[in-house]
Formats: C-alpha cells, structure tokens, sequence
C-alpha cells in the first residue's frame, strides 16, 4: 500500500467534509450570498479518489454537488469561500456561487447547475483532446440521477463510438432529491448499463477511496491510451439531505443510520491502520485544516462584495 | 466579380477557416460522407478528413454539447444541425450552458462556437422543419445571432462568426441555398453586428433579414414605379442588433415597417418596432408596422404554406397604411 498515497487521500476527504461543514455553519449565519449550496457529506471518498488519480493538464466537468471535485482537484479555499460569500475576489466574481464554482486553470470546468447538463461538454473536452493530441482525459462526475436524462445516453454512446478520452465517474448516493435509485431505473447495475454503450463498467465501493482510486486509475489509464471511457458506478451515500431544505423524510432513520456509519473517513482509518494513518497525523490534518478554512472565511469576509454594476460585465468575450 | 450561390459560400467559409485555423473543425449530422443535408459540407470530408469534419450520431444535444465542450478547451468547433426545429433538443446546452458558461463562471472560460442551422419556408416541409426561431435565440443573452440573405453575407458573416469568440447560432435559409449571386474573389470577413442598407429611400424605412429580405427588395421596386421611395435594411445580426442604422435611417423616412418570416407574437419585429418607438416616437409620422407570419404552425402544403407567412401584398399594405397615416400629436 502507498503510505503517501493514503495519507493525501484521507487529508483530502477531511479537508472536504470540514469544508462543507464550515460552508453550513457560515450559511447558518446568514453569510453565503445565494441559497443554492448542495454539500457532499458522506460522498468524500469519490472526489478524493478519483481526483487522485488525474494527471494536471486533465479536465473534469462538475455538478450542483461539486465541493469535492473542486477541493479534490486543487481548488484554493480562499477564493472559494470568497465566492460563496457573494465576493468580487471569487473565481466567479461572486456571480457563480457554490453551484457554479469553477477554476480554469486546475482544469475545472465548471460545476454545473442542469443535471446532465455538463455530460456533452465532457464529450467535446475529449473530443477535442482526441483532435489535438494533448494527452489530456476529461473525468465527468454525475449523479445517478442523471443517468436518466437524455443527453447523458447520447453523450455517453458518442464517446464510446469515438473512444475518446472521457471517464464517467457516477456519484450513485442513490437519491436524486427523494428519487431513490431503484424507483428510477429497472437496470441497477453499472457493469450492465455500461455493456449497451460497448464500454467496461466497474461498480465499485465509493465509500473506500482507495478503492475507487484503483478504479479511477485504470480508467484513466484506459482513455489516456486511446481505449476509450468507462462507465464507473461509485456507490455512496449523502449523509445530510439534498439542501438544507430537504428533511430527507423519503429515507428511514434505519436506513440513514445504516449508511452514515459506513462514513469514508473511518473506513480508510481501519482498513489501513494507525501504522500508515495515525492519530497523530490526523490530529496535524485537523489542525492545518482548521486554520486553512479560518484563513479563507476571513479572506472572503474582507473582500469587497461584487458590484451591481458588474452584471454587465462578462456577457460576451 | 464572381457569381457564387449561397451554399457554395458558405462551404468557402468553411474552407477558409479550416485551412487557416487547425483549431476548426465542423460536427454534424450527415455532413461528411453525405455532404450536409443542404449540401452546404460538401466535399469537405474529402479536403480534411474525418477527424475534423465529423460525422455524429443522431444526438442533437450531445452534438451542441461536444461543440461547447470542445470549444472550451481550445478548439472551434462548427457544429450543424440540420434544421432549427431540431435546435429545440438541444436547448439546455444552447441557453444554460455555451451562454451562460462566460459570464457565470466569472470571464475565466470563452465558447467559440458557431451552431450552423437552417430555418425557413418555401419546401413544404410542414410544421416541424419549417419554422423560423429566431426569436428564442435573441431572447437569450450570452449568444450571437446571425441570418444572412446574400451569397456575400453567407461567407463573409460565417467566417466573422467562426473567428468570434462567443457562441453564434448561425441561421441560414432552405430557400436561399440555391440563390446565386456576387462574391468578391478576395477573401473578406463581414463585422457581425452591422447592418446593410440595401437599398436607399426617402419615405418610409422597411427592415427585414434573411429571406424575406428578398421580398422586401422587390417591393422597394415596385414601389419605386409608383414614386414611392422605400429605405430597405438588411439587420444580417440579429443579436447584438444594430440599432444605429436602423434609427438613422427612420430619423430619415420617419416611418417604418419590420418584415420577417417568423410568427408575429413575440418576433423580432416587436422587439425591432419598440426600440423605434421608443427612441424616435416624436419624429414618427405613424405608428410602426410589423409584418411577419401569422400565429400559426406551418402546413406541409405549399399552397397553404404561402398563406401563413408574409407576402408582397401585405407589405405593400402596410406600407400604404404607414404613409397614409399622421400622427396626430396632441397637445
Ligand atoms: C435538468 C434538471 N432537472 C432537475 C433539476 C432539479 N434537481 C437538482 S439536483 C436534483 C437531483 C439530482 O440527483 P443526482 O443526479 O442523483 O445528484 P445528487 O443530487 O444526488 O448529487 C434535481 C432533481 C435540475 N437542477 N436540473
Ligand atoms: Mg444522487
């Protein structure tokens, strides 16, 4: 087992799940500019892992849920939190907010608020890295919930037709709102979902980041080498509701209970043991991470708000 | 000046582009082997090869969504889709993603992209592959707007589109493939968002673009017979509009009629007539007129076809009507 490996793993997925914590405890403060903010809790382990195994000129297209992609990649929490707080320092200009964060320059191209919406543009980025030979692979998160939108089935077919660079990492917390999974579709199974586009699917444990690492790695190895996207269905599971509007009453408290004790950040802890992950090192991650997230909420409180007037600005190029 | 028809204007656009730039490439349906619908990608294939003029499954969505995708990343894609009653599925990635995307996500990401369609009457082709849909393009922010009339304005709009930083939905004409006219052998591009005065008058304004243009031509002409002098512009962008010529000339002709081929609610010319009005309502000698289609979807009979969208008549009416009439300003 890479020791390196795991440690950065674990230390992304804290620094998610703190970071979503902190972004609730702000919006309960009445400090989040917009009411759109969907949170991660619980989904760690797929962002992490999978961001881990992508090279840095590789892209990824985002969701509403999109934290964690954008933590997992590199985003800065600085300018993050600057544009939840509505500031003209965020990456949007504070025009975005948490369902449209975006940094082009980690290859992040946007967290999108249409579900499926984002599913053709992840085509188009591999298609065009197919077209200029720049050896980069689009990761394209959804939910399952979007397996059942049009456009992911053309998109999904285009790219297995053209074998193009894309890998489809599906973020199955089996809701989409009170949509459960299995009043959605009558095929569960992403191994068999894949077959009908002529591409590998792999169901793989979306609570072990380690894990869908492996998984990750080899289907991006796979584009890389011209062979093609694979359909990765990560099995997970939103311990909080779809909003903070959302009581989640579709879903038993056996259930949620259930589920929220498989939670990524122990799981990784006992599967590899105080000897690669001990409590001191999560201690210092705590610790770093706690000062990261007080840096970027004075940072986003200090920065000017974005002006009025600048809803002008930016409607064309 | 060589003659050129429309089509053929549009494939040296193309041409052009693609030699000039390897960052443009056309996606489409049926438009390699087969040649475009409209015969417009014809020969193409043969030039460049299939990496850059890509023939794509039936998936109108994905078709916009790889364009945008693709265009955001670094390449300018030319994407077709074969009629603008088709752009309906594909209108999430048309109006929330390539429109949004620049402005949302704060400047950091462009789209360059041009979605090429065509629109229009005249085949017969009935209710769904007949319509005119400018409307729900110019009603978004965020997207270019273009129908050109001419052979010239094909090719020199389309390379300004494809060179254009933002996403334009270009929109041709059925009927206009097949006209023919001049094109200068020198390679030129047309600024989007300048409109062409056509023709030169002194009593009354009448504003049209892409077909109907045509229409509005030959009853200027007409017209002329009876000392009726008729201003005739071209808009060729519809979105960003250029309002400048259009108010410079009604300040002239103090009347104004706007004609196009798409239904009469919520179309262009209400848009176009307002922004008159609002500008020049004192210099106005009567209220300004619009005719367009009648609110009605298009029959796949040619001859009930022709009595849904505008003809020489009804602009001739309109523009009697508007010289008929003064205004009365109260006081
Ligand atoms: C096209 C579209 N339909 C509906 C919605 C409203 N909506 C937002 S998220 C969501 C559920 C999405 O479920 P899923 O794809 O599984 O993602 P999750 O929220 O579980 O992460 C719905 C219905 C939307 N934003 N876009
Ligand atoms: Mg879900």
């Amino acid at each position: 087992m890479n020791r390196e490996l795991t440690k950065s793993l674990y230390r992304t997925m804290l620094l998610i799940r703190r970071t979503e914590e902190r972004i609730l405890e702000e919006m309960m403060k009445g400090k989040l500019a917009s009411t759109m903010c969907h949170v991660s809790i619980g989904q760690e382990a797929v962002a992490a892992g999978t961001c881990s195994a992508m090279q840095p000129q590789d892209y990824l297209t985002s969701t509403h849920r999109g934290h964690g992609h954008f933590i997992a990649r590199g985003g800065g929490l600085d300018r993050m939190m600057a544009e939840l707080f509505g500031k003209e320092t965020g990456y949007c200009k504070g025009r975005g907010g948490s369902m449209h964060i975006t940094d082009i320059s980690i290859g992040h191209l946007g967290a999108n608020g249409i579900v499926g919406g984002h599913l053709g543009i992840a085509a188009g980025a591999g298609l065009w890295s197919q077209i200029s030979k720049n050896n980069a692979v689009t990761v394209c998160f959804f939910g399952e919930g979007a397996t059942n939108e049009g456009i992911t089935h053309e998109s999904v077919n285009m790219s297995a037709l053209w074998k193009l660079p894309v890998v489809y990492v599906v973020e199955n917390n089996h809701y989409a709102m009170s949509l459960a999974w299995e009043r959605s579709t009558a095929q569960q199974s992403f191994i068999e979902k894949a077959k009908a586009y002529g591409i590998p699917g792999v169901d793989v444990d979306g609570q072990d980041a380690l894990a869908v690492y492996e998984a990750a790695s080899e289907a991006i190895d796979r584009a890389r080498k011209g062979e093609g996207p694979t359909l990765i269905g990560a099995h997970t599971y939103r311990f909080l509701g779809h909003s903070r509007a959302d009581p989640s009453k579709y879903r038993s408290p056996e259930e949620e209970e259930r589920e929220r004790a498989r939670d990524p950040l122990t799981i990784m802890r006992t599967k590899v043991g105080s000897d690669v992950l001990s409590d001191s090192d999560v201690e210092a991650y705590e610790a770093e991470v706690k000062q990261m997230l007080d840096a970027a909420v004075k940072f986003a409180e200090d920065s000017p708000l974005a002006q009025p007037s600048t809803v002008f600005e930016d409607i064309y190029a | 000046m060589p003659i050129m028809m429309y089509r053929d204007a549009l494939r040296r656009a193309l041409y052009e582009e693609m030699k000039a730039d390897p960052s443009v490439f056309v996606l489409g349906e049926d438009i390699g082997l087969y040649g475009g619908a409209y015969a417009v990608t014809k020969g193409l294939l043969e030039e460049f090869g299939p990496d850059r003029i890509r023939d794509t499954p039936m998936s109108e969505a994905a078709i916009v969504g790889a364009a945008i995708g693709a265009a955001m990343v670094g390449g300018r894609p030319v994407a077709e889709i074969m009629y603008v009653d088709f752009m309906t599925l594909t209108m999430d990635q048309v109006v929330n993603q390539a429109a949004k995307i620049h402005f949302m996500f704060g400047g950091q990401i462009k789209v360059p992209c041009v979605i090429r369609t065509q629109q229009g009457t005249g085949r017969g082709a009935g209710a769904q592959h007949s319509q005119s849909l400018e409307s729900w393009f110019i009603h978004t922010p965020g997207l270019k707007v273009v129908a050109p009339s001419t052979p010239a304005d094909a090719y020199g709009l389309l390379r300004a589109s494809i060179q254009d930083d933002n996403p334009v939905i270009f929109l041709e004409h059925k009927g206009l493939y097949a006209v023919k006219d001049e094109v200068p052998e020198e390679p030129f591009v047309t600024s989007l968002g300048v409109a062409d005065v056509r023709r030169t008058g002194s009593d009354v304004t009448l504003i049209s673009y892409s077909r109907t243009m045509q229409l509005a031509l030959e009853v200027a002409a007409q017209l002329e017979q009876r000392d009726i002098s008729v201003e005739v512009v071209d808009l060729r962008t519809l979105q960003p509009l250029d309002m400048e010529t259009v108010l410079r000339s009604v300040e002239k002709t103090r009347r104004a009629v706007v004609l196009h081929e798409a239904v009469m609610t919520g179309g262009l010319g209400a848009e176009v007539s307002a922004r008159i009005t609002e500008a020049l309502f004192h210099q106005l000698l009567s209220p300004v007129r619009r005719v367009a289609a009648a609110d009605a979807p298009l029959p796949a009979n040619v001859a009930l076809e022709k009595y849904v969208v505008p003809n020489a008549e009804q602009v001739i009416r309109a523009i009697e009507e508007t010289l008929a009439v003064k205004q009365q300003i109260a006081r």
